[in-house]
């Protein structure tokens, strides 16, 4: 497929001494050269999430001397995400992550213009965030999210380095390039929740979105560039437990709500509500579901009331720390259910309380009466009952 | 026709972690349904109620997305990859639950 080449700003920049230094082992390779490098001078490149992908992507793009980039996320740094997040040391946690991102990037590059975002990214600002840029580049953790930046790259016509990840595997693709397929062409419509694990069930390997953001990057690089074979209409799948890639082709669909002949989208929509987070869908969850306080669960097992407790995550977490429930992780309840007693009080707890809640929903339609959700799970048990249980 | 399902990270939870399946099926749908025969747990994670595959898991065998085939109706032939491939959306992996 003919590939044009994205559209940079005509501005006339120069490389100072400094920067030719810089960029040296850029300037001698003929892919590259000093009409590369000022190709990359001259792009402007917005990052969706400074977190795990956003990491390697942003020290690549930084130090590739891409001449504008943009740094999106509302977050602050915890002390969980130094597991991967190699942008941030320890002393950023508690940091805004886009704030210190910049800092970060400032001091490997500080020839480029970084624009800091601390917001988030919702349907009223997206396309007056994106328009300045010329590559967007997708980094975020959630389904909503990634349909807005779809849906808006598409509308805009700016192409979309695409990047996900779960434990050990990881995709990567550029949507939204003139001819190509978008998101929605692959993934028309999003899971409902509940349907796919989040990442706090998943985890995931430190390098794995190392790997997968500097593919991001390479990808963002030879779009500015015009070089070699883009990411367009093939998915790449990273498998890092069997250290294979795998290639499947991607195709632009005819009948896509947003790209397609007859689009049905043609302005951006209330995302949440789309992937059924505000809906309806998940609400009733919470519904009818009694709630037991840490605090009153342990006056009640200090007072020697007969309570059994009901563990529902995974056997790794356990681990951790438990509260000497009976551990039954929630996909194995339904065919373990007989192992439970309905007559007794029980407490259902899960590391925050949503896991537990789908465990009560389940059990109150499995005839289970007395039953009660740990409300806050195990971290409010740590916070409010006892400290020496860690949180994670 | 001898063919290997691959089963994503996220849905290995109800293969008993099994990443792939090897069966004997004709078409793609006849190997999704042993794949869900024998998983019972697995069959709503990719099926509807009333038996349509779910709109987000996307179904390719080999490199080929079966919705620009014959979709469920697909012929294999002997040692063909059937590979679901399933919506993640983890990026920086921010916890939830």
């Amino acid at each position: 497929m003919a590939i044009p080449t994205v559209a940079l700003s005509q501005q006339d920049v120069k490389l100072s001494r400094e920067e030719i230094q810089r960029y040296s082992r850029h300037l001698i390779m003929p892919e590259v050269g000093m009409e590369g490098q000022l190709k990359l001078k001259r792009s402007r490149v917005l990052m969706i999430g400074a977190g795990g992908l956003g990491a390697p992507l942003g020290l690549y793009l930084a130090a590739a001397g891409v001449g504008h980039l943009g740094v999106l996320d509302f977050d602050v740094v915890d002390n969980s995400n130094l597991q991967r997040q190699v942008t941030f040391t320890t002393a950023d946690v508690g940091k805004l992550k886009s704030e210190a991102a910049k800092a970060r990037l400032s001091a490997l590059n500080p020839s480029i213009e970084i624009q800091s975002y601390e917001t988030r990214l919702t349907s009223e600002n997206a396309l007056e965030l994106f328009k300045d840029y010329d590559i967007i580049v997708d980094g975020t953790d959630n389904f909503p999210t990634r349909f807005l930046v779809n849906d808006a790259c598409v509308l805009l016509g700016k192409p979309n380095v695409y990047g996900s990840i779960f434990r050990f595997e990881g995709q990567a693709t550029v949507f939204g390039y003139p001819g190509g397929p978008c998101y929605r062409c692959l993934y028309p419509e999003p899971p409902p929740p509940g349907l796919v694990p989040s990442c706090a069930e998943g985890g995931v390997l430190g390098v794995l979105p190392g790997i997968v953001g500097s593919i991001q990057a390479m990808e963002t690089i030879k779009l500015i560039l015009g070089a070699g074979d883009p990411l367009v209409g093939r998915l790449l799948l990273f498998d890092a437990l069997a250290m294979r890639f795998r290639e499947l082709k991607l195709r632009k669909n005819p009948e896509c709500p947003v790209c397609g002949n007859h689009p049905t989208v043609t302005k951006l929509i209330d995302y949440e509500e789309f992937c059924g987070i505000r809906g309806e869908e998940t609400l009733p969850m919470t519904d009818g579901i009694p709630e037991i306080t840490p605090k009153e669960m342990k006056a009640r097992q200090d007072r020697g009331d007969d309570l059994f407790i009901l563990d529902v995550r995974e056997v790794h977490e356990y681990q951790i720390c438990n509260l000497n429930g009976k551990l039954i992780p929630l996909g194995e309840l339904p065919r373990r259910v007989s192992e439970l007693d309905s007559s007794k009080e029980m407490i259902v707890h899960c590391r925050s309380g949503k896991r537990s809640a789908d465990a009560i929903f389940f059990l109150q339609k499995a005839g289970f009466k007395k039953l009660w959700n740990l409300k806050g799970g195990i971290l409010a048990w740590s916070d409010e009952v006892d400290p020496t249980v860690p949180k994670y | 026709m001898v063919v290997k399902v691959m089963v994503p990270t996220p849905l290995r939870q109800f293969t008993g972690k099994q990443a792939s399946i090897e069966c004997t099926a004709a078409t793609v749908g006849e190997a999704l349904g042993h794949l869900t025969s024998t998983f019972g747990e697995l069959r709503k994670h990719l099926f509807t109620d009333d038996g349509r595959l779910r709109s987000f898991v996307n179904v390719y065998l080999n490199d080929e997305d079966i919705r620009f085939l014959q979709k469920e109706n697909t012929q294999t032939k002997d040692g063909d990859t059937i590979s679901i491939v399933p919506s993640i959306a983890g990026g920086s992996c921010r916890e939830r639950n």
